[in-house]
């Protein structure tokens, strides 16, 4: 997948001719197309959908709608992105609770698509919520799946049903119904079911499951699926639906690499709208499913939401603005560069937040190799300085120096590394809050420039769903550079038309270099 | 596609979606096609039967550019076995000890996935179908290479012919857990050279099943693949991606939740039940 960078990148190259053009001819859409489908495909989403996807997108990319303000790889990408969206789902879901308690859930799903992991935390969440679930072992199947549910029912803190031994003694169906009656007997709000995992193809064991879904009636119906699945994701999607006929989906294992076309293929085809998304071993990696967030995911492009969101958690605005003031009068010192530091730490670990970045699907390797450490370093020695020396660097002398790094425990060099690092940023952003643009070398050119702006508009963005990447990555660019220097600097011209700039791997050795790898 | 009269376009587009729906992925199966119509326009042919059996002999060919051979000859034999959460790891070993003890071996399994919750007590119970001994943790949590070291020690004492590991499924993603594995092989390699790394790949996986053999080998030095849940409808054919990017052969391959539901992996009855 890397290899082939991300769709965005791909359709830029397909369209590096057509810049000046306005406007997509049927040919260039065709090629457009066909890099669409290779990336979908590559992103495991299953054939019929991608065909029908292509056809919607040609259609639409071939329309009067398109947006003049884009660029045509953008326009594309637009495009896609919104009907990603549409497909899977649109907004998000939630659990509907029966009016009249216990809610009853059924879990569904393959052999180690993660059900019984899934229970337990789909238990500890509602509980989290303040409802009182019980857990009903009704997989009886395989070997000590019941006890694996007691294991992770312990560990989250909720009663477990069991009174089948499992290992394929006891009857599923009979198990299912005492625990839903157990669970009013004992006014249990929510009844968790985990049923044995099946294949699509094993008649038998999906009658099964039917059986156990007619004798307790359950309000949910949850599909579990392996978020790694390929093209089977149709025909066990399908098998489902007729045999147990469920109402909503969770994607399991999320935080692996794969993209998840899978969650395109199933949303498509049965029309399930995908409720949770559980993306991690321990039992608080459980999160609602985002389809905005996920099309992204799907296209490579980056959760870049999400960051924004973090982004916008950890910097304080008003303090974003006193710096600002600060780059423009040339007054910023090492303390406010300390803080900017601090803030960043703030988001949370940089790597999982870079993770995040549009394109970072190919930086794999330098994010592992990315030290966080690097900041802790960088404020000790800021820390070892004096109030005086903070303020006016020019004071650092030799003998100064010496005592910094002792104090800090770093070499000397690191010291004047620091100091040289943060003429520079300083240099920069005294550039950009002068209105022109920064020399960052290999950043690329950033696009507008509109830092103040970017700001602005991601307060206002929060919660909208605009596939809009251009914006996206005006914001990203704004994020990407600002995390360090400040976020809102007064500049001109509205978001340009420069194309995604998705990071290179050099842009994240600069980033590295700024944030104190040297 | 192959009960038509002649070739056309049609049966290109045909062929070309059916791999894609067997997994295959946009570049085999673009490379496929393209060497298929190489073949069909060298002999001249306008028949589907010809293409069909092109189509199965090109696979299987490529299949079998490698040696699908156990070798278990070391004593004791020790085999790892690894892979992403889910795939049926503990199955493959209650098989696959089973297997061996068809041939008269005496095996010896090693619970080494301390994480997952009642991962032991699974294993165990394949032990006992099995009929073969089992090394547990000597508390939770234990230190996955600690067991086994006990594992490898017991069948040195023993005079165990085969040893087999069971590890906790880790995604390839998580870099801590992978170096986990990385520090069982060096625990296991003090005692006794591994014989097989085996990796369990999910048939039902998608594309992604490249980037978890591309991450186990380089951590845990694999030596085989063994693709299981091939009794349900997916093809697997991304193992064909794998087995040509990484130059690892497949070596079991398990369809079914019965014991004797694992066999050797053989290239011309793989390429049968694909092509049909």
């Amino acid at each position: 997948m890397a290899t082939f960078g991300t769709l965005s990148d791909r359709l830029a190259e397909t369209f590096k001719n057509l810049r000046t053009k306005g406007k997509l001819s049927a040919a260039d859409v065709d090629g457009t197309v066909r890099e669409i489908r290779r990336a979908l495909l590559d992103a495991d989403v299953a054939l019929e959908v991608v065909k029908d996807f292509t056809a919607t997108v040609r259609e639409r990319a071939l329309g009067d709608e398109v947006n003049k303000a884009l660029n045509p790889a953008q326009q594309v990408v637009q495009i896609v992105n919104e009907e990603l969206i549409r497909i899977l789902g649109g907004s998000q879901r939630r659990l509907e609770f029966a009016k009249k308690p216990p809610t009853v859930i059924m879990l569904a799903g393959l052999q180690g698509a993660g059900k019984t992991t899934l229970a337990g935390k789909l238990a500890k969440w509602l509980a989290k919520d303040g409802h009182t679930p019980l857990l009903v072992a009704s997989d009886l199947q395989r070997p000590n799946a019941v006890t694996q549910l007691q294991v992770v029912g312990e560990q989250a803190g909720v009663p477990v049903f069991a009174p089948e031994p499992g290992n394929g003694v006891g009857n599923p169906v009979k198990v299912a119904k005492d625990g839903v009656a157990w669970a009013k007997q004992k006014q249990h709000d929510v009844v968790i079911v985990d049923t044995a995992g099946r294949l699509g193809v094993d008649a038998e064991l999906m009658k099964q499951a039917s059986d156990i879904r007619k004798a307790i009636d359950p309000d949910e119906v949850l599909f579990v699926i392996d978020a790694m699945i390929g093209q089977d994701a149709v025909a066990t999607a399908k098998a489902f639906q007729d045999g147990v006929d469920f109402t909503g989906v969770v994607l399991s294992k999320l935080d692996g690499d794969a993209r998840g076309g899978a969650a395109l293929s199933v949303a498509s085809i049965t029309g399930r709208p995908i409720i949770f998304a559980s993306t991690g071993e321990g039992l608080d990696d459980f999160e609602p499913f985002h389809p905005d967030r996920m099309a992204s995911r799907i296209l490579d492009l980056g959760d870049i939401l999400t960051l924004i969101e973090q982004a916008q958690s950890a910097f304080d605005e008003d303090e974003a603005r006193a710096v600002a003031e600060k780059f423009a009068t040339d007054s910023f010192t090492l303390d406010d560069f300390l803080k900017q530091m601090q803030q960043l730490r703030n988001m949370g670990s940089i790597k999982k937040m870079m993770g995040m970045l549009p394109g970072a699907g190919a930086m794999k390797q330098q994010l592992e190799n990315f030290d966080e450490r690097e900041i802790v370093r960088t404020e000790a020695i800021i820390q070892s300085m004096t109030k005086a020396e903070r303020v006016n660097p020019k004071l650092l002398n030799g003998s100064r120096r010496l005592r910094i790094a002792k104090g800090s425990g770093m070499s000397v060099t690191d010291v004047n590394q620091l100091v040289s690092r943060f003429e520079q940023a300083a240099k920069m952003m005294k550039t950009v809050a002068k209105g022109g643009m920064p020399q960052v070398p290999g950043m690329g050119p950033i696009p507008g420039g509109g830092f103040g702006r970017g700001k602005a508009q991601q307060a206002k963005k929060k919660g909208s769903k605009s596939g809009n990447p251009a914006k996206r990555a005006a914001e990203n660019a704004a994020i990407a550079t600002g995390v360090k220097p400040g976020v809102a600097a007064p500049s001109g011209s509205g978001f340009g038309l420069g194309g995604a700039p998705a990071p290179s791997e050099e842009d994240l050795a600069n980033f590295q270099k700024l944030l104190g790898k040297g | 596609m192959f009960a038509k009269k002649t070739i056309d376009d049609d049966t290109w587009e045909d062929l070309e979606d059916a791999l894609l729906k067997a997994d295959f992925g946009p570049d085999v199966t673009d490379a496929l096609v393209t060497e298929l119509r190489g073949k069909v326009a060298k002999y001249r042919t306008t028949d589907p039967a010809d293409l069909q059996r092109m189509l199965r002999e090109t696979i299987e060919e490529r299949l079998a550019k490698l040696d699908s051979t156990l070798k278990l000859t070391e004593r004791p034999a020790i085999v790892l076995v690894v892979g992403v959460n889910g795939v049926g790891k503990t199955t493959t070993i209650g098989k696959f000890a089973k297997f061996l003890r068809n041939y008269d071996r005496t095996v010896l399994v090693g619970a080494a996935d301390t994480f997952r919750a009642a991962a032991v007590e699974q294993l165990a119970t394949w032990a006992d179908r099995a009929g073969v001994g089992i090394v547990r943790p000597q508390m939770p949590g234990q230190d996955p290479a600690a067991v086994a070291f006990q594992t490898i020690e017991r069948a040195k004492a023993e005079g165990t012919e085969i040893v087999i590991i069971d590890t906790a499924g880790r995604l390839q993603t998580k870099g801590g857990l992978m170096d986990e594995l990385g520090k069982i092989r060096r625990v296991v390699e003090k005692q006794a050279p591994i014989s097989e790394v085996l990796l369990v790949l999910d048939a039902t996986t998608g594309q992604n099943g490249l980037a978890q053999a591309e991450a186990f080998i380089e951590h845990a030095g694999v030596t085989g693949l063994v693709l299981t849940k091939l009794d349900g409808s997916a093809k697997g054919g991304f193992v064909l991606a794998v087995q040509e990017k990484t130059g690892i052969p497949i070596k079991l391959v398990g369809q079914g939740e019965g014991i004797n539901d694992l066999t050797g992996f053989t290239p011309h009855v793989f390429a049968q039940k694909l092509v049909g």
